[in-house]
Parts: structure tokens; C-alpha cells; sequence
């Protein structure tokens, strides 16, 4: 191994090579052998960084700084001043045009900063249906590390160092998840993809499983290896008929080339995948329900404990993770935890896929690193608000979220953030709301969603979503009192409660928060505001036992 | 074939690796040009089949004979599907949004046979590619 | 032969005997590790209230769905911060800490029952299950008051395509104990979950009419259901009709395990014998013969031991399987019909009483037998339909008439404003009356392969049995296997109740594996005593043992006590069947069985 400390990376793309940058790469290794750093630091000649009006562009690595228009004579001052003396050369970091601040790293540059594609990395640029196109860029070459050069605890290592959390929407550091389901003794084990995505307007996984599938095999080979997983299950809505015939197409083509099968890399470890089909049903996303129908029997969550990880698939240890979750883990395995986790805030690392819809100008799948705002997401990627109307609300975590009002929109979001201010990720809805939408109709809208996709296993879900739903209604067709938002506040903290798995525990929020932000909503649509018959304000989530004591 | 090593994959990736770089970078030698048409559900349901065979039947058209047009996946700009990347060797590649199969003889035309990139068309790509 | 049982419950849940310390409404306690929230509680006389759990260890029917809700309580952790989690399923770790009478736990239990209320059609006064309905009894115990969420209710048809089984949907609480019984014990995977969310209930698959279904009828899911979602089909008022018929000559017959549990409904000690007070309340109901099937049951040992003696003696099929139980019939029929040949071909008691009723009995009073209607009552649901089978009903003669169960005897009791508990005892009418200790224990599993094999004991080997308990057929085990020598022959004997243990001895036949010469089988766990039709014993599994003891001691207390020797059976062959399996006999007491599809 290189004991390589630091990469220079020179921009060898036709734009820069015209702008001398081939000459630029010279001078720096000749200065750098000059200073006796030959060891620690090397000069690569990179691909494009596509910012040739810029160029020649040279970024150091791990440091993660961008230099710009540098020129053969520039490489002197980058060797003395940051790789022997670890300063940035401040005239050649890029300026903004804007506020003529000077950015030093990559990420932070306009053109750059807001999106960065790891889980769609591939998504837009190669064939999905052509595995050598999906090799050319470095893929399954996680899979041949791991399982040439890592042990399995250290494949479990370096996913828990990395810090990647479930992006399906609990947040669950996968690393710990690997380490369970490791951990437990049982011939048989199983790790499943769960590919039932049915968040209203979520469609990230079917991007991945449809522009990039064999990121998602990889990853579950490597994830098979690392907890002793032999058998890989893909459960996948029947509705994505594209990305199932993708998924297969790669499956067959990875089988062709030996990376799935017996003996992979010609080691011990033999790994292959099945496709389980689900019929659409939103609660088959919570993994005891997924795992109950790939089982063949009705979808429906079961009690936890036991968790999959001890007692799963037909009752063998099972780790269950989501489509993007995967396929974060080749890069993971290929360039280690540390960069992976560099990314992001403190508790919440690397990046998320939202998809923007709703009131904004570019509906889309974005993906940003963690920490990234709500007011970049929204304003600088997505466009702004349509048709120029004022920001009302977003509402993040799809039908288990919550509301999200103006005055949060520069937090930076991760997992922990999201619940402090009242929402969550869930598996990455965004929806944008402006000054026209009524939300209380916007809070009716996703109990109905829920509702219908209770699956009616327990009483507080069943008849309890239903139940806010027709008071809900009841308040939009101008015909409740008072009470009924006593009531319709009560009964949400029972249902988030008392029911029994998380779809029905988060059904509420949208009521929840949309009550906390949007009162005056609630109250214009009762007729006499009548105070003796209600409290006639909302008293916030943290006088809930207060609600239980007023039952 | 089955691979067996390492070294073996990399192998592979370096056969392959030619048509990735043009995409990335349109940075590689030799005069292979290609069109990526985004065909995911969004994009096909926006028209993207349409789109693709549209220029499949001007490349047969024009006789051309050095232009690959590859079905990829989405990049997310659901705002303007279909998407349509143009690849030239040596220039940097192109991405135009809300390319029904009207656009098509156009882009074919300016972009493709005169080399002038149809500008009110361009999307910026505002992502980074780990 | 562990049974697939309910997923979050592990057999070895006891095994691990670490002890350790939890806390519950401030009280500490040692308790072992894995117990539950709610066991521990029930150690320190804190009830927690339930509704769809059941834990009943006998009859292997773990319903652990935690879908109800109603058994919140607090789980304080370590920060101080609380959340609701249910009793039944939460496992006691060490330093755990419960509130179970906080306002927020009480009200989330309250909560739950008044969500299910306004979901139900709240009809308790008509309702079949009044005064016997668990959601009802939660309603007092939790003290609800009023119910804040009306809405809208499920609004299904009732289900009445069976005779013997009547689904009300919309009692459906969902608590899915019918499906555990019907697919985990009975393996007979009927009733599943239908539907999705609000309108989620119970039934067969695509909602089919149950007639239409592989339904045995064994009730075994009225017997957990707590509302009245699941019920037998109400046939008293017929009863009454043909009572109050003058031309018609009414004769009752009770199964030998209504004596056990009736007294039940009017608030006697389980497993008080009220043979006698049984008799006096029929009598004063009006009927003009009380009648028992136990003669019907001494007639069946006489066919059946024969047909096994036959079946040993000319190396037919063997084993030989009873079939006193219609539900068993059924199953076999629908599950395993390329097998049917190997049960005995004898109709069973209630039918063969039926028969000889309107034969023998009706030529021996001179009455016509168009005239009479035969009532059995019985601890069962599927014999309602076994008395509906074509073959049974031949030229719209019908062996017997009308079925109902010992719930529907107690509701006529009292009806009828008798004073059960102060009757006086009465003796059963003769002939048909006439009974012997070896059919009285039909009632309890086990018992007819011992009245078989007192009679073929003494047929084989022409002695005579002096101790005539077999203790090794006896039990609470739901799968048994033992050995009876006769004279030169050791007889191999099965004894299996529940169909889900059926299931596993009708495989071994299947497989040619099968060791036995003779099979007991029947469809409900314990035998007839925990029938479908029986009081409802409402989880307590110490109810089926005390009817079974009493069926022992009825046994002890008879005179005669092997069926061949009961005198009037003697009489009826000599005097109208000839002899047992012969011609006659066959044509009369004989059946057959169809083979039926799988839905």
C-alpha cells in the first residue's frame, strides 16, 4: 500500500489540456520531488471536473480544495504553501460571482455545492441494462475488495464507521443493523431489499433500481457476505414493471459474469438473489410486514421484538434494508468510511435523495448532503415556488412528517433535526406547499392516505385513522365544533401511542404539526368559535400527557 | 466468462471504460458520439421512447454511421423530461431538457450535424457525481 | 411435532431461568427473564385488561396479535421518558419500569375499547354473546362512559349460508383468535384476515359464503371468538315449533358431554354431573321421549368393534379410524380425500339414535316415523350440519331433525323459566334411554377407542375384562399414541383431538408410515367436552379439565359398563338388526363418505 497522503488531482479534461494543464501537472511533480514529498503527495490527471471555463481546475485531496485557472507558474506556491505548509493559496480559490467570497471547497462552489450524487451516481449515465458500463465506473469493485481483501467484520466495520443510516426512513445506523444480524447464530440467514416504496410522491428508489440496478446487487452481495447471508430477497411493488425487468436484466447479467452465484471472486463466499413481488400495499414498507408477505402471507406488521435481525424470514435472522440504503454501499466499501463520513453533520452522514413535488418550479429528484437546508432544496435547486406565490409550508417525511413552516427553513436537515422541528426524513418525500393550500385540507389529504393503507391489523390504526379522517372532514365541510378539535387532538396522541407499528404511530403527525403551525386554519373552518365547548388553542405536543389527563 | 479476481474486474473496466469517459468528461480520443436518452418510467411516460426512436430514425436518415444513442436511467429532472445528453468526443457533453420528438430534428441538425449546441434547450447539471 | 406456533412467542420462552428485577406501579419484583409485562403483573394482583390475546398452553392457541390494544400500560426508561406499549407481548428486561395506573395508560385502554365500540353495532340486548361478550365486559371494566368517535361502521351481511355457523362481520373486532384457532390448531385455514384498514375483518378467503368453504364446522372459533362476530346458527325456536306440534312425537337425545357442562350456564362449579336435573328440565320442557345418545354410542362400539375385528381378522385397511365426529369427517374429506376409505364407514351416535328412532322405536310404539322429530342435543356445532348431509336426510326422512347445542339447551332452560339449579334428578326414558359407563366417556378424547377396545377385548379373547379403565388412553395430550394387549395381539392405538394433530397421524397414513391399528380421532382439543357448542370456557383451560374428570366418574358410577353389554342394544339386535355388521345393520347404521375440494 501507498502511504500517499495527499492527491493532487489535475484536471486532464480536453478544456483544461488546452489551457496548459498538462504542463501544470509537470511542475507540480517536479516541485514536489524537489521538496521530497514524492511519498506523500501524487499528482493524478483526472477526468474533466466539467467547470472548463474555470480551468485548468486542481483540487487536493482529501482536503477537498478547489484551485482555479492555475497556471504552470501557480504549482510552486501549491506545493510550498499547502502541501509542505498545509495553506490554502487564497488567490487561486474560486470566487463567486455573487458575493466575490472566495470558496475554497468544492461542495461550497454554486455551480457545485448543493447536490451531491452518490446513491444516483450512476443514475443518467450508463446504460443499467449493460453491466460492463456499470464496471466501467468502478463497479463491483467493492464486492471484489470485500471479499478479497476484507474480512466480514471489517466490511461491518467499515459500514458502521461510515455512518450510514436507513434511508427508508427510521434512520437506523445499517452498519449496526449488519452487526445483529451478524451477530446472530443460525445457519441460514437472509438480507433483504426492500423496494416497496409508496410514499406519496417518492420515486427514488425506482430511479435507482431503474438507472442504476446493479448498485443494488452489489451492495447486497456485500451485505450477504458481511452478515453470512447466502440468499438475497428483492421485495418490489408489482407497479414498477420497468425496474423489475431492469433488476432482472442485471441479476442475469451479474450471474453471466460470476458475480452472483457459487464461489464469488473465487472465494468461499456464494451469494444470489430472488425477486419477491408485493402488490402495492404501503405497510409492506415496515420490514416485519414486508417480511410477512414475502412469506406469502398478509402484509401486516408484527410486534417487535423479535426484530428481523433475530427472528425474520421464515424465522432466520434477516437485515432488511432499502434500495437507496444499498446503494450508498459500494462507494462506502470502495472509498472507505472516512470519506463517506466526512460528508454530512455529526450524526447523520452522507447524503439523502429527496424528491421535490408539490408548488415548486423543478419538480425532481435531487440528492444533497446531509445538513444541506430546506431553503437550498428549495430555492436554489428546486427554483422556488411556482408561479412566484409565497412559501407556505413543506412537508418532509411523506405521509409520516410533518409541516414544516418558514421560519425552519435554514436548518440544516438531518435525521435528528427533522424530528426536533416536528417532521422526519421517511424515505424522502418533499412537498411543497404554497399560500393558496389549506392545511387542514393538506393534514385530511394524508390521513386519507393513510387510512387507506392501514392495514386494520390493530384497533388504534384501524379505527382510529379512519376516525380522524371524518373529523377531519367534518371541520372541512364546515360542520364542527369546538369539541371536535378537542377531540380530533386527543385522538391523535392515542393513535400515535397506541397503534402498533410505525405507520399508524406517525399517521397523526401531519395533524399534529398542521395543528401546531396552522390553528387559525383549524378555527376558520369552525363557525361559532364557541370557547366554552374547547380549549380554543392549541397547546402544543409538549403538554401531551395533559391531553391523556383531559380524556 | 466468469470472473475470478480482482485484477480480473479491472481488466474489464478498463475494456469499458472508453464510452463511460465520454460521457463523464467527453474526454477520449476517436470520433464515437453518443446520445443517452433518459429511460426511466417518468421519461417514458413523458414521451422518452418516442424521443429515442425519433432519433434512431434521423441517424438511419442521414446515414450517419458513428452516432450510439444508449437508454440510461433518470437524473431526476422530473421538471423536464425527457432528458437527452449529447456526448461529441472532446467537447463537454450536453444535457437538454423537455426533448419531445419534435425537438429531436432539431437537436439532430445544429448539435449533432453542425456542431452548435441548441442553447435555449441546455439544462445546467447542478450535481456532483461521487 | 412442535406446532408452528405465534410468531414472537419461542417455546424456549422459560428456559433461560435468569432472575430479574423490574418494577411495577413502584412495587419491586423478581420475576424470570422473558416473562411478559402482563404475567408479571398478574404476580403482584395488577390486572391488566385483554382482549385478543390468548395464551392457552393445552390447546397449543398462542394468539399473541397485539392488535388490540386495550392492554396499554407505561414503560418508563431510563431518561425518565414514557411510552405506551402492550402487556401481552412486552418482555420484562432487568431494571424495567411500569405504570399500569397512570391516567395516560388508563385512558389509552379506555381509549381502545371506545375506538372498537364505535365500530360495533352496540346491539347487546339482542345480541347471542349478551352477557357473555368480553368486549362487552371490557366496556364496564374500564368504565366507559360514552363513545366521543361515531363514524362510520362496517356494514357487512350476516353469513347464514351454513346451518351450523353464523359470521357477523360487523362484530368482528379483528382480533384474529378465530384465524389462530382455524389455521394453527386446526390447520383447516379457513378464516384469515379480508380486506384492508377500516374495513379489515375476518372470513374465508374472497369473503365466500362459509357453506362454500372447507369449513368443518368445529366451532373451535366460536368457542375464542369474544363477540358475537362468530356463532352457532340458532335452531330453538324450531325446537319450541315441533314441541308445541301436536301431532308430532318430539324425542330429545344429549350427547355424553352436555352432562358435564351444562350446569356451567347456571353457575355451577365446572364438572358438576346434572345428568339427572338435565332429564327433569327436558321432561318438564314438553318433550314426549328424553332419550340419550349414549344408547346410539353403545350401538357404535357394537359396529365399529366389529368392523375392526373384521378389518384385523381379513387384513383390510388397517388402521380402522373413527368417526363419531363430524367435523373430523369433514376435514378428512376436504384435506386428505384420497383417505376416506380409511375411516370406519358407522354413522355416528346422534345419527345412528336417529335411526333406530325412527325404525325400530317408531315400530315398537306404532307411530309413524314422518311423525317424529328427533332433537340431539349436542356440544357441537358440525353436527347441525352432519344432520344436513344428503345421505343423512334420504327421501327427506331425516335421521335426526334438529341439532342444537348445550348453549342452546341452557338458553331454552331458562326460557322455559326453569329453575335448573333446584330441579330434581330424573332417569332417562327406556329403551332408548338404556346406557352403559363405556359410552358416557365418547365425551372426552380418548374415550371411544377405550369403549372400543373394552368391547373387543372381551370379543377377541372371549374373557372377560376385569379392570376396565385403560389409563394409558387417557389424557391431555392432544396427540397420544399407546399400546392394549389382546390376548395374542398387541393392539397399536392413536388418539389424536384437534385437527392440526389429525393433520400429522392422517400424514404418516398418507406416507404409508402409520404404526397403528386404530385411530381415535377428534376435531376439538380435549374431545367433545371442549366442543364448539359447549359454555363458553373463555381461555380457562381448567374448565375442559373438569369436564373431563366428571366424564370419568359418570363412567365409575354406572353398573354396566362395556357397551356390548348394555341390555337394551342386546334386544335391539336380537330383536331388529341381526347381527352387528351384518346386513341389516350395514344398510341402517352404515354411511359413506364423499371426497371434497380444497378452497
Amino acid at each position: 500500500m501507498s502511504k500517499t497522503r495527499t492527491n493532487i488531482m489535475v484536471c486532464g479534461g480536453t478544456g483544461c489540456l488546452a489551457s496548459d494543464s498538462e504542463k501544470v501537472a509537470k511542475n507540480l511533480e517536479l516541485i514536489i520531488k524537489a521538496r521530497g514529498y514524492e511519498e506523500e503527495a501524487k499528482v493524478i490527471q483526472t477526468g474533466c471536473f466539467g467547470f472548463c471555463e474555470q480551468g485548468p481546475i486542481v483540487k487536493i485531496e482529501p482536503d477537498n480544495v478547489f484551485y482555479v485557472r492555475v497556471g504552470p507558474k501557480d504549482a510552486k506556491d501549491i506545493v510550498d504553501e499547502h502541501i509542505v505548509k498545509g495553506r490554502k493559496v487564497e488567490r487561486l480559490l474560486y470566487k463567486e460571482p455573487h458575493h466575490n467570497k472566495k470558496i475554497g471547497k468544492q461542495e461550497d462552489m454554486e455551480f457545485y455545492k448543493k447536490q451531491l450524487r452518490i446513491a444516483l451516481r450512476n443514475c443518467g449515465l450508463i446504460n443499467p441494462e449493460d453491466i460492463y458500463e456499470y464496471i466501467a465506473l468502478g463497479g463491483y469493485e467493492a464486492l471484489g475488495k470485500a471479499l478479497t481483501q476484507m474480512s466480514r467484520d471489517e466490511v461491518v466495520k467499515e459500514v458502521k464507521e461510515s455512518g450510514l443510516r436507513g434511508r427508508g426512513g427510521g434512520g437506523f445506523p445499517t452498519g449496526v443493523k449488519w452487526e445483529i444480524t451478524k451477530s446472530q447464530e443460525s445457519e441460514v440467514k437472509f438480507i433483504i431489499c426492500n423496494a416497496d416504496e409508496g410514499d406519496p410522491g417518492a420515486f427514488m428508489d425506482r430511479s435507482i433500481l431503474e438507472g442504476d440496478p446493479h448498485s443494488v446487487i452489489e451492495a447486497m452481495a456485500i451485505g450477504g457476505y458481511a452478515i453470512g447471508a447466502d440468499k438475497g430477497i428483492v421485495y418490489i411493488r408489482a407497479e414498477y414493471p420497468l425496474a423489475i425487468s431492469r433488476l432482472k436484466t442485471a441479476i442475469k447479467q451479474s450471474r453471466e459474469l460470476g458475480l452472483l452465484g457459487k464461489n464469488i471472486f473465487d472465494s468461499d463466499f456464494s451469494f444470489d438473489i430472488d425477486i419477491k413481488f408485493g402488490a402495492g400495499a404501503f405497510v409492506c414498507g415496515e420490514e416485519t410486514a414486508l417480511i410477512n408477505s414475502c412469506e406469502g402471507k398478509r402484509g401486516e406488521p408484527d410486534f417487535k421484538p423479535p426484530f428481523p435481525a433475530q427472528e425474520g424470514y421464515w424465522g432466520h435472522p434477516t437485515n432488511v434494508n432499502n434500495v437507496e440504503t444499498f446503494a450508498n454501499i459500494p462507494p462506502i466499501i470502495t472509498k472507505g468510511s472516512e470519506w463517506f463520513s466526512s460528508i454530512g453533520t455529526e450524526k447523520s452522514k452522507g447524503t439523502k435523495v429527496f424528491a421535490l413535488a408539490g408548488k415548486i418550479n423543478n419538480v425532481g429528484l435531487v440528492e444533497v448532503p446531509m445538513g444541506t437546508t430546506l431553503r437550498e432544496i428549495i430555492f436554489d435547486i428546486g427554483g422556488g415556488i411556482q408561479g412566484g406565490k409565497k412559501f407556505k409550508a413543506v412537508q418532509t417525511g411523506g405521509p409520516s412528517g410533518g409541516v414544516i413552516t418558514e421560519e425552519y427553513l435554514d436548518t440544516p436537515i438531518d435525521y435528528d433535526s427533522l424530528l426536533s422541528i416536528g417532521s422526519m426524513m421517511g424515505s424522502g418525500g418533499m412537498i411543497v406547499m404554497d399560500e393558496t393550500d389549506n392545511m387542514v385540507n393538506i393534514a385530511k389529504f394524508y390521513l386519507e392516505f393513510t387510512m387507506d393503507e392501514a392495514c386494520g391489523k390493530c384497533a388504534a390504526g384501524r379505527i382510529g385513522t379512519k376516525r380522524l379522517y371524518e373529523i377531519l372532514n367534518k371541520i372541512t365541510s364546515g360542520k364542527a365544533t369546538m369539541a371536535d378539535l378537542d377531540a380530533l387532538k386527543q385522538l391523535s396522541y392515542m393513535v400515535k401511542g397506541s397503534s402498533l407499528c410505525g405507520l399508524c404511530q406517525t399517521a397523526p403527525n401531519p395533524i399534529i404539526s398542521t395543528m401546531k403551525h396552522f390553528w387559525d386554519e383549524y378555527l376558520a373552518f369552525i363557525k361559532d368559535v364557541d370557547h366554552s365547548q374547547g380549549e380554543g388553542e392549541y397547546d402544543g405536543a409538549k403538554n401531551k400527557d395533559n391531553l391523556m389527563l383531559k380524556a | 466468462m466468469k470472473v475470478k479476481s480482482l485484477d480480473e474486474l479491472k481488466k474489464i473496466r478498463e475494456e469499458s471504460l472508453e464510452k463511460v469517459n465520454l460521457r463523464e468528461k467527453g474526454d477520449v480520443k476517436g470520433d464515437k458520439v453518443e446520445i443517452l436518452v433518459g429511460m426511466s418510467t417518468c421519461g417514458i411516460s413523458s414521451g422518452a421512447r418516442e424521443t429515442l426512436t425519433e432519433f434512431i430514425e434521423e441517424i438511419d436518415k442521414s446515414k450517419i454511421n458513428n452516432i450510439k444513442v444508449v437508454p440510461v436511467g433518470c437524473i431526476g429532472y422530473c421538471h423536464s423530461e425527457p432528458t437527452v445528453q449529447v456526448n461529441i468526443p472532446g467537447q463537454k457533453p450536453i444535457l437538454y431538457g423537455n426533448v419531445k420528438k419534435d425537438k429531436v430534428h432539431e437537436i439532430f441538425e445544429k448539435h449533432l450535424q453542425n456542431g452548435e449546441v441548441v442553447e435555449n434547450m441546455v439544462l445546467d447539471i447542478d450535481f456532483e457525481r461521487a | 411435532m412442535a406446532k408452528d406456533i405465534g410468531k414472537g412467542e419461542t417455546q424456549e420462552k422459560y428456559e433461560s431461568k435468569k432472575m430479574i428485577n423490574i418494577e411495577i406501579n413502584h412495587e419491586e419484583l423478581t420475576v424470570t427473564e422473558g416473562i411478559t409485562v402482563l404475567e408479571a403483573s398478574q404476580k403482584i394482583g395488577v390486572k391488566i385488561p385483554t382482549l385478543c390475546h390468548l395464551d392457552l398452553e393445552d390447546l397449543q392457541l398462542y394468539n399473541k396479535t397485539a392488535s388490540c390494544r386495550v392492554c396499554m400500560v407505561e414503560l418508563i426508561d431510563k431518561n425518565n421518558n414514557s411510552r405506551l406499549v402492550p402487556a401481552c407481548v412486552t418482555k420484562a428486561y432487568d431494571g424495567m419500569v411500569i405504570r399500569t395506573d397512570t391516567i395516560k395508560a388508563i385512558t389509552a385502554r379506555r381509549m381502545a375499547v371506545e375506538l372498537l365500540l364505535s365500530n360495533h353495532p352496540n346491539e347487546c340486548f339482542t345480541c347471542p354473546k349478551n352477557l357473555e361478550c368480553e368486549l362487552q365486559a371490557l366496556a364496564e371494566e374500564l368504565n366507559v362512559r360514552e363513545i366521543r368517535w361515531e363514524g362510520e361502521r362496517m356494514d357487512y351481511p350476516k353469513d347464514l349460508s351454513s346451518d351450523a355457523i353464523v359470521k357477523d362481520s360487523n362484530k368482528c373486532i379483528y382480533c384474529r383468535r378465530c384465524e389462530t384457532a382455524c389455521n394453527e390448531v386446526q390447520t383447516c385455514g379457513i378464516l384469515s384476515g379480508i380486506g384492508r384498514g377500516f374495513d379489515s375483518f375476518v372470513g374465508p378467503a374472497f369473503n365466500i359464503p362459509m357453506v362454500e368453504s372447507s369449513c368443518t364446522y368445529c366451532g373451535q372459533c366460536v368457542q375464542v371468538c369474544p363477540t358475537a362476530a362468530l356463532t352457532e346458527m340458532f335452531h330453538t325456536d324450531k325446537v319450541w315449533k315441533a314441541i308445541d306440534d301436536p301431532d308430532k312425537h318430539v324425542i330429545v337425545q344429549t350427547a355424553p358431554a352436555i352432562r358435564v357442562a351444562l350446569g356451567e350456564l347456571f353457575g355451577m362449579e365446572a364438572g358438576t354431573i346434572v345428568t339427572g336435573k338435565m332429564v327433569t328440565a327436558l321432561k318438564r320442557m314438553g318433550f314426549d321421549g328424553v332419550f340419550d345418545t349414549d344408547f346410539g354410542a353403545d350401538l357404535t362400539i357394537m359396529e365399529e368393534a366389529s368392523e375392526l375385528i373384521y378389518r384385523l381378522e381379513n387384513n383390510k385397511t388397517l388402521p380402522i379410524l373413527t368417526n363419531c365426529c363430524p367435523a373430523w369427517v369433514k376435514f378428512i374429506e376436504h384435506q386428505f380425500p384420497e383417505l376416506i376409505h380409511v375411516p370406519s364407514t358407522c354413522k355416528s351416535p346422534h345419527i345412528m339414535f336417529g335411526t333406530i328412532a325412527k325404525t325400530y322405536y317408531a315400530e315398537k310404539n306404532n307411530i309413524d316415523p314422518d311423525n317424529i322429530v328427533v332433537v340431539s342435543i349436542m356440544p357441537c356445532i358440525a353436527k347441525k350440519a352432519e344432520a344436513k348431509r344428503p345421505e343423512l336426510t334420504k327421501d327427506e326422512r331425516n335421521n335426526v331433525d334438529i341439532v342444537i347445542t348445550t348453549r342452546e339447551l341452557g338458553a331454552m332452560i331458562k326460557e322455559a323459566g326453569i329453575n335448573f339449579k333446584s330441579l330434581p334428578d330424573s332417569e332417562f326414558d327406556r329403551p332408548l334411554g338404556e346406557t352403559t359407563g363405556a359410552s358416557v366417556i365418547f365425551g372426552t378424547a380418548g374415550g371411544v377407542i377405550e369403549a372400543a377396545v373394552r368391547t373387543a377385548y372381551e370379543w377377541i379373547t372371549g374373557d372377560e375384562l376385569e379392570n376396565v379403565e385403560f389409563e394409558q388412553l387417557r389424557g391431555m395430550d392432544g396427540l397420544r399414541k399407546a399400546t392394549v394387549q389382546i390376548g395374542e395381539k398387541e393392539l397399536r392405538i392413536g388418539i389424536a383431538s384437534g385437527l392440526g394433530n389429525a393433520r400429522i397421524i392422517l400424514e404418516e397414513i398418507r406416507e404409508g408410515k402409520s404404526e397403528y391399528d386404530a385411530i381415535e380421532i377428534m376435531a376439538c382439543p380435549g374431545g367433545c367436552i371442549g366442543g364448539g357448542g359447549q359454555p363458553y370456557h373463555h381461555g380457562n383451560r381448567e374448565i375442559i379439565r373438569k369436564r373431563k374428570d366428571a366424564i370419568y366418574e359418570e363412567d365409575r358410577n354406572k353398573k354396566i359398563r362395556k357397551c356390548h353389554e348394555n341390555p337394551e342394544i342386546i334386544k335391539l339386535y336380537k330383536e331388529f338388526l341381526g347381527k352387528p355388521f351384518g346386513d341389516k345393520a350395514h344398510k341402517l347404521l352404515h354411511t359413506h363418505f364423499e371426497a371434497r375440494e380444497r378452497i
